[in-house]
């Protein structure tokens, strides 16, 4: 059957083919969100949120449109409604600049309230977004939720920013974000481009989540790098992950 | 055959030039006189003349006159500024121009200064042209757009007496003639009396282009010229061993024939119309250059300096033969060719023209071209193309209407030279051909999009990019954001690129891959199909990809002779309508057969008996079944985008039919879908009816990838993403940011937002044709002739043929992904993992 077809005829899919991986001993369920659950400890991770991108454009004169956070909340809020987390950690660049949470809609400030209440809900600081995290809580914290830096949950390190490797020392139980991975994997003539995971079994990169949040190749030597063997590719289809060996990614 | 002319009577030249015409042995041509004259009653004009008949000079008479017939120049102030300005749609038309400009000014002794200005003029030049503007200045339509965001244009420009716009067939019915044309209307406004020439090769209908160019309503007010036609051309078919083949579309067969061609002939052109394509023609050519003739290879994604040493040999008479796209179809004489050789079909009869005009520049000979057809429809298309250019018939061009994302930059651009008067840009506006049409709300809507981005939800008032001054006129609000506009003018937007470049790699253990000599630049989308190690031609040779860094396509040699990964996809051009319907003529018409090599009659013959010949109305439709499938073939010659377009509809309505619709593919004269139940008892006429053209279109379009690439290039040139960036250029990394993402945002949360809208129009107009579409359609209601056949008529062979080249198209990307699914690794993982 020839692809233009393909999408007319196939038959349903499942609502969500999460792929579902050990890391440092812990079930992680890669979602095809871009999330990452943790079943065991009732946990919502996600990366890189970059709320606000369209409108930091916007104030330096490129009008992306300012629909971004919405549909990232969007998106967000369909995961917290599938599996109603008792703890959320968003991983670092949850807000794209310094000013970004004054240039939230009231509308989308109201819904991250919605979406906090009744659980653990954290800030994990990152490079973009420490110090408009560190000025809300200053001033007015109208954040919801704590803001916090490097945290454990079970014998997984969360962090933003995932630390070089260093001989002897192979980051076990890293999850971390920062670098936007995507991957580009080649079919029948065709290429196609998506966010993913990445992951050796031992430490885990997360996509980024966000609406406007473009991805860096996971062989730049950037992603490649961290790892000393070829790490798994969990691709984000539409509605299912893919898990894509290494050789088959230019 | 009777030239009308509308302009006054011929005048006669001053006798500084008479004498300088005389002197060379020539007498001016009676249409370079009537360009004097309308020059000299101060109308605007229009000069339609084949190539070779000194049009370029034609067009610069008029001015020349009056500069030599002028005072002393005043330095400074009112009388100092640029007399004429020169446009050209190829930047290296301008040098080209002149230096056939500067050969008369210094043989008659004028003192007149003629200066060029591209994107590749050095600033200093620039300065000094701002500083003492030349009396003639030589430059592009995207230095227009430039200018017209200049602060000061108005000054700068205010004694223009004279716009000449060369070429203006090539650019007048696409987004670069929409700001070509703003540019002229902003013109007229700073120098009223302004005068405006078009300099155009043989079109079929002037007066588009005299509406086009007219600053009114009424095509009079702009003279047409016309220059007397050459000899006729001498157009030959090449029919290699006396055989064409059913099917292909690269005339390999040929190679040896060609090669021959090549050997009797001075200085050969032969024109392609891909660049892979001519890579390969290269290829083959060189397989058996047993004589080493100089053969070259010019295309657009070479390295610009490979284009010009291959440009400089030609011009030295170095060469024999180059191998060349539409690169080579304008207006620059590189030397003394006498042989035009068309591989594969031409597609339409202007283009041939144009190119054939390319061999011999003295308009009293005739130019000699080779016609190499490639199938045996391609046969019938040589054929059509050859009885079209001997009857002086052209290709049709649709009316254009001007598009709003042009408007949004050029309105930008207003804003950055001067404050301006909504209603007075409105008026301006409207009175430029393309706009004529244009409402006050879309005016609005516009202005909108350009202050604020035109979102429905109001939040980027205070980052508006244009503001009201007090006196309520619109400016740009800071320096900065003019500079940033004035960065990224201009229509011409490439697909992604990325440069090719020869792979290297870093310090021993690495292994990394580092980026080395630049070879060209080539499409992205090319080089996402392949996986490292995947060989591939390009610029004369094979090379294995090595992967990508950036934006860099890293490659390295292979020892291959053939490369793995074939590289063409049909013909770039569609088959045009009007040779299209000669096509269909000639089919019907067994008398007009005997024109045709022996085997092609036979094939027709054979058609008329096994299946059926459509007259020229109707569209003949067959189904047969083979190899446990069954076939639908249907002959619409409208070419192989509105084929395309046409398939994904029929597939959607079959698939809903429940006949189980497996594949299509499609060439520029029919399509082939195939599927699991018979399609012989559907009802034809329902099948095909025009209404699939309203949501099945809809639904399709806005998941397409076609739709995507629309959206990219309007929100490119609206400005509502920057191409380039301060500083980002000594980075050398171009500054991406991925306009898929905003494409979906924007579809769910503003459906009806201006960009949308335009693009969507873009995408119905160009890349899917569905306006040929549908008066096809309209053209075969109730005429569908069907043959239910138990096995393939000849007609079909090629289209079937194609089946087994096909590469995946269309919206694969989930399927790709499910077939690259390796969920054992996943497993195994599960299991290792401590």
């Amino acid at each position: 059957m020839n692809a233009a077809l393909r999408q007319t005829l196939s038959p349903a899919r499942k609502p969500c083919g999460s792929l579902r991986v050990q890391i440092a001993g812990e079930t992680c369920v890669l979602r095809c969100s871009g999330v990452l659950w943790l079943p065991t400890h009732r946990a919502l991770i996600a990366a890189d949120l970059h709320l606000e991108k369209g409108s930091a454009f916007a104030a330096r004169g490129q009008m992306l449109p300012p629909y971004d956070s919405r549909a990232t909340l969007d998106r967000l809020e369909t995961e917290i409604a599938d599996l109603d987390p008792g703890l959320v950690v968003l991983l670092g660049d949850s807000f794209h600049d310094a000013r970004a949470i004054g240039r939230m809609a009231d509308e989308d400030r109201a819904r991250l309230d919605r979406l906090a209440s009744g659980r653990n809900w954290l800030w994990l600081e990152g490079n973009h977004d420490h110090k408009a995290l560190a000025d809300d809580a200053r001033t007015e914290a109208s954040l919801p939720g704590r803001i916090v830096g490097d945290m454990a949950l079970g014998a997984l390190r969360l962090t933003h920013e995932p630390e070089p490797r260093t001989p002897g020392d192979d980051r076990h139980g890293e999850v971390a974000g920062h670098l936007h991975p995507a991957a580009r994997v080649v079919a029948y003539g065709r290429g196609v481009r998506r966010p993913c995971f990445v992951t050796d079994g031992s430490r885990l990169i997360l996509p980024a989540f966000g609406a406007f949040t473009g991805g860096l190749n996971v062989r730049d030597p950037v992603i490649a790098g961290l790892f000393a063997t070829e790490p798994l590719t969990a691709v984000v289809g539409r509605d299912k992950v893919h898990a894509i060996s290494w050789d088959r990614l230019p | 055959m009777p030239f009308v002319t509308t302009a006054a009577v011929p005048a006669t030249l001053p006798p500084l030039f008479a004498d300088w015409f005389a002197g060379r042995g020539w007498s001016p041509r009676r249409h370079q006189l009537e360009m004097v004259a309308a020059g000299q009653s101060g109308r605007h004009a229009l000069l339609v003349a084949p190539t070779g008949g000194g049009k370029t000079l034609a067009g610069f008479l008029p001015s020349l006159i009056e500069l030599a017939e002028r005072g002393p120049r005043p330095q400074h102030g009112p009388g100092s500024g640029v007399h004429t300005l020169y446009l050209s749609p190829l930047k290296a038309l301008t040098t080209d121009v002149e230096r056939n400009l500067t050969t008369p000014i210094r043989e008659i002794g004028l003192n007149i200064h003629v200066e060029t200005r591209t994107g590749d003029t050095k600033q200093s030049k620039r300065q000094r042209q701002r500083d003492f503007p030349p009396d003639i200045l030589l430059t592009t339509p995207e230095q227009l757009a430039l200018f017209c965001a200049w602060e000061g244009a108005r000054s700068y420009f205010a004694d223009l007496k004279c716009v000449v716009l060369d070429e203006v067939h090539a650019i007048w019915s696409g987004k670069r003639g929409d700001l070509l044309s703003l540019g002229l209307g902003r013109l007229q406004q700073f120098a009223p009396g302004m005068r405006r020439v078009g300099l155009s090769a043989t079109i079929e209908d002037p007066d588009l282009i005299r509406g086009w160019l007219s600053p009114t309503p009424a095509v009079e007010d702009v003279a047409l010229v016309r220059g007397d036609p050459g000899a006729p051309a001498v157009i030959d078919v090449l029919i290699s061993e006396g055989k064409v083949p059913w099917a292909g579309h690269t005339g390999r067969h040929a190679i040896p024939e060609v090669y021959a061609a090549i050997q009797r002939a001075g200085l050969a052109l032969i024109f392609v119309n891909t660049r892979w394509q001519s890579e390969f023609v290269f290829q083959q050519l060189w397989a058996i250059n047993d004589d080493n003739l100089p053969i070259g290879l010019h295309h657009g994604s070479l390295a610009a300096e490979q284009r010009r040493k291959i440009e400089a040999a030609m011009a030295r008479g170095d060469l024999r033969a180059v191998v060349c796209t539409s690169t080579l179809d304008l207006g620059i004489d590189w030397g003394d060719v006498d042989l035009v050789i068309q591989m594969a079909a031409p597609k339409g009869s202007s283009r041939l023209v144009q190119r054939i005009g390319r061999a011999n520049h003295r308009l009293d000979e005739p130019s000699r071209a080779l016609l190499v057809p490639a199938s045996r429809f391609e046969m019938l298309e040589c054929q059509a193309a050859r009885e079209a250019v001997a009857d002086n018939a052209f290709d049709w061009e649709p009316i254009h209407i001007g598009t709003l994302d042009a408007l949004a930059q050029h309105v930008m651009g207003v804003a950055c030279s001067e404050a301006f008067d909504m209603q007075a840009l409105y008026d301006e506006i409207i009175g430029c051909g393309p706009y004529r049409d244009l409402a006050w709300e879309q005016f609005e809507e516009v202005v909108d999009f350009v202050a604020t981005g035109g979102y429905a939800l109001r939040t980027y008032d205070r980052f508006a990019r244009i503001v009201r001054t007090p006196d309520g006129r619109w400016k740009a609000r800071t320096k900065d954001i003019a500079q940033r506009h004035r960065m990224n003018v201009g229509a011409i937007v490439s697909a992604g690129t990325l440069n090719v470049r020869v792979a290297g790699r870093r310090g021993g253990a690495s292994r990394q891959l580092v980026p080395g000599r630049k070879v060209g630049e080539a499409e992205e989308w090319y080089f996402e199909q392949l996986t490292p190690g995947d060989t591939f031609l390009f610029a004369g040779q094979v090379w294995a990809f090595q992967g990508i860094v950036g934006t860099d396509a890293l490659v390295s040699h292979a020892n291959d002779k053939e490369p793995k990964i074939p590289s063409w996809g049909g013909s770039k051009f569609p088959l045009s309508t009007s040779l299209a319907d000669r096509v269909r003529t000639m089919v019907q018409d067994p008398d007009h057969w005997r024109v045709l090599p022996p085997d092609v009659q036979e094939w027709l013959e054979l058609q008329a008996e096994r299946s059926a010949i459509p007259d020229a109305e109707s569209m003949l439709v067959e189904t047969f079944p083979r190899g446990g499938r069954h076939f639908l073939v249907a002959y619409p010659f409208e070419g192989n985008l509105a084929h395309t377009t046409l398939c994904m509809l029929l597939t959607r309505r079959l698939d809903r039919l429940g006949v189980g619709p497996l594949g299509f593919v499609v060439t520029d004269y029919s399509l082939a879908i195939w599927s699991i139940k018979p399609m012989d008892q559907i009802d034809l006429d329902a099948l095909f009816q025009s209404d699939m053209l309203g949501d099945d279109l809809e639904a399709w379009l806005e998941e397409s990838f076609m739709m995507k690439r629309s959206f990219r290039n309007c929100a490119l040139i609206s400005g509502l993403i920057e191409r380039r960036q301060p500083g980002a250029e000594k980075t050398g990394r171009q500054v991406t940011f991925s306009t898929d993402l905003i494409y979906d945002v924007l579809r769910r949360h503003q459906p009806d937002h201006l960009l949308l809208k335009t693009a969507r129009a873009d995408a119905a107009s160009g890349l899917l044709d569905v306006a040929r579409l549908g008066q096809m359609l309209a053209r075969i209601e109730g005429r569908i002739r069907h043959q239910a056949l138990t096995r393939p008529s000849p007609f079909c062979v090629p289209v079937l043929v194609q089946i087994g080249r096909e590469r995946v198209g269309g919206d694969a990307a989930e399927m790709i992904l499910d077939e690259s699914a390796e969920h054992l690794i996943a497993e195994v993982m599960d299991e290792d993992a401590p």
